[in-house]
């Protein structure tokens, strides 16, 4: 009976000291449980499936992709593509922040929407536009093939052209809150030490945002390599040529190669994987210094 | 190094922050810039310091006109208000910065700027904290980091944005009397920004007292208190009462009574009559002066507040006595200002309504 009344007690006080805005425990578990469940079967289950399928007959038959001429090239082009495209928007989205940061000028509202156009239009929408604009048919692209030899769509320029596009908001959306939370009293102070612009710019500017800015070139990566639509659009699938790794993917698939598709798919995955970690560091170690972070304070 | 403002004018967009300021600094001086919030104090300071640009008027650094230089070239020491360390940076690489990015040519040797820096950081008492990150620091620290930052580049002036402005009552006043020193010591031109009238007093060798971009008074601490030149500046230091009165030959009323003060050099109209509330004499009958029926009273340090409700319209004016004096309990109280000042009304506004006779109390 003692005991009792002591358990009626001790649950009382427990139910005293819940925080006021936690939910009953039945609908915690629920909302816990549904959030695992989806996120096994949306994400971890086919992200598993791909290294199953590519290991299905062993691990020479997984490395045989990698002999492929036509893989090689894909994950070659992947590369240079990615080298191009990220020191590019790196330039771009420094750049922008900083005017979007630091100056007050008309248009400025409109220019911070506009950073973010690519996430909102369909990359194939881009892809299109590109070959209205720039394809042998039209005036600038039948200029540059004629007077230069430059070929742009369905050529290497086209599928960079198409990858800094889609890619160009992420450094830029990265820097442009911290910037702005910054504001320009350590450039202003460093100015009146003396400091010219560039000096201001490299040992004070940078060093404060060095953090985010690599968080954004994690992300402008990942999907500077695992760009497809707008790619897919401009690249013609030249074998060899033009095809990028997830395009190649989707040729193999295609053509019933099913584990070299899912090979070099994995090596996709892995990619993904390792900026996903680097990602999840960044965010634990420099929460505080990350535009995301900044958001919540 | 002297300065010089002369007719300065500075306009943002459609809002003119200072309207036709001029001002004398003397070299070796200490100024304070002492105002309300968007009275222009900040404007000014940053025109001197090159870190904006007037619309108008010149700022000369001795008989160098500086108006349009920029903030580097003008070799002024700039302490923010926010300090604005590189946070990513030592406390002995704060200071150093001003040295380090020198061009080659004309930037000292490692072992200098260190020997530089850490002297320093020993006038600004911080010896021993030089590899500590400004985040480590204290608030009262990073301003005392800021300052020695500022003084590394042997600047010709100094100038401070509300230096003591983020921090504490106590680590103010520590902070303010050793902000003097070090001027003595250097003898840097030193111009800083308040909104704190007692750091300003008693800081300062002239106040600048500024109000809606224009300068009202600047004088010293004795000046500007016991004489000051408009009602805002009677207003803005120190404590006041203010009175609506009427002068008529050379005898200053209120309403319908003479309050026994004698304005000789005034002319007739009407006027507001300012005193401080502490500087006051109680009489004991009314025979000539002010008096009125005692409502809230606050206690402030050593004494007492009261608000005294005058004649028929009720006005309130504070008046300050000892705690335990007799006066304190009464519900009517009668005095007379000891020292006061006049301040005629405008006479843009017209005065329609008749004068009543006045009877002689």
């Amino acid at each position: 009976m003692a005991d009792a009344v002591f358990h009626a007690t001790r649950n009382d006080r427990a139910l005293a000291f819940r925080s006021p805005v936690t939910e009953p425990r039945n609908f915690r578990l629920v909302a816990i449980g549904l959030t695992l469940v989806l996120l096994a079967v949306f994400l971890l289950l086919p992200l598993a499936a791909v290294f199953v399928e590519a290991f299905r007959f062993g691990i020479a038959k997984y490395l045989e992709v990698f002999s492929n001429p036509d893989a090689l090239a894909a994950i070659k082009l992947t590369l240079l593509i990615a080298l191009i495209a990220v020191p590019c928007n790196l330039v771009f989205g420094i750049a922008a922040a900083w005017a979007i940061a630091k100056y007050r000028f008309p248009g400025r509202a409109f220019l911070i929407s506009l950073i973010d156009l690519p996430f909102s239009v369909s990359p194939v929408v881009a892809g299109l536009v590109y070959i209205l604009l720039l394809g042998s048919n039209s005036a600038v692209g039948g200029w540059l093939l004629e007077d230069f030899g430059i070929r742009v769509i369905f050529a290497v320029p086209g599928v960079v052209l198409a990858t800094i596009f889609v890619t160009f908001p992420f450094i830029a959306r990265e820097l442009i809150p911290l910037m702005q939370d910054q504001g320009n009293g350590d450039e202003e102070a460093a100015i009146s030490l003396g400091a010219s612009g560039w000096q201001a710019f490299w040992y004070v500017t940078l060093p404060n945002v060095k953090w985010a800015l690599l968080y954004g070139v994690l992300l402008c990566n990942a999907r500077a390599m695992g760009e497809f639509g707008a790619v897919a659009v401009l690249s013609g699938k030249l074998r060899g040529e033009t095809v990028t790794m997830p395009l190649q993917v989707e040729l193999f698939y295609n053509e019933y190669m099913s584990v070299a598709a899912f090979s070099l798919a994995s090596v996709l995955a892995g990619l993904a994987l390792v900026t996903l970690v680097a990602k999840s560091w960044l965010e634990w170690r420099f929460a505080d210094q990350l535009a995301t972070g900044s958001r919540t304070h | 190094m002297e300065l010089g403002i002369r007719n300065v004018q500075k306009e943002f967009g459609g809002f003119t922050a200072l309207k036709d300021v001029s001002l004398d600094i003397r070299s070796g001086e200490l100024i304070a810039l002492l105002g309300p919030s968007g009275s222009g104090k900040t404007t000014l300071l940053r025109l001197i310091a090159g870190l904006d640009f007037p619309t108008g008027g010149n700022v000369f650094f001795g008989d160098e006109d500086a108006s349009l230089k920029s903030v580097g070239e003008r070799n002024v020491g700039f302490v923010f208000q926010h300090y604005a360390l590189f946070r990513h940076m030592t406390v002995e690489d704060n200071v150093a910065f001003g040295l380090n990015i020198r061009p080659a040519a004309t930037r000292p040797p490692k072992h200098e700027i260190k020997r530089r820096a850490l002297e320093l950081l020993d006038l600004v008492q911080l010896s021993g904290l030089a590899g500590r990150y400004p985040s480590q620091l204290s608030g009262g620290q990073r301003q005392r980091v800021a300052l020695a930052r500022a003084l590394a580049i042997e600047p010709r002036v100094l100038l401070l944005d509300e230096p003591f402005g983020a921090l504490d009552a106590q680590v103010r006043r520590e902070l303010r009397r050793w902000l003097r020193e070090i001027h003595d010591a250097t003898g840097h031109t030193t111009v800083f920004v308040t909104h704190d009238q007692e750091e300003a007093l008693e800081l300062a060798d002239r106040v600048v007292v500024m109000s809606q971009g224009k300068i009202e008074q600047v004088g010293t601490a004795d000046q500007v208190y016991d004489n000051p030149v408009s009602p805002f500046v009677y207003g803005f230091i120190g404590d006041s009462s203010v009175l609506p009165v009427r002068v008529e030959h050379g005898e200053v009323w209120f309403e319908d009574r003479s309050i026994g003060l004698k304005a000789h050099n005034v002319p007739s109209g009407s006027a507001k009559l300012y005193f401080r509330p502490h500087d006051i004499e109680l009489l004991d009958g009314c025979g000539g002066c002010i008096a009125g029926t005692a409502g809230v009273s606050r206690r402030v340090a050593g004494t007492k507040r009261v608000e005294l409700a005058i004649g028929g319209a009720g006005h309130r004016v504070e008046i300050e006595l000892p705690v335990d004096h007799p006066a304190a309990s009464r519900s009517r109280i009668a005095f007379r200002p000891r020292r006061w000042k006049l301040f005629q009304d405008d006479i843009e506004a017209p005065n329609e309504v008749a004068l009543p006779q006045p009877v002689a109390a």
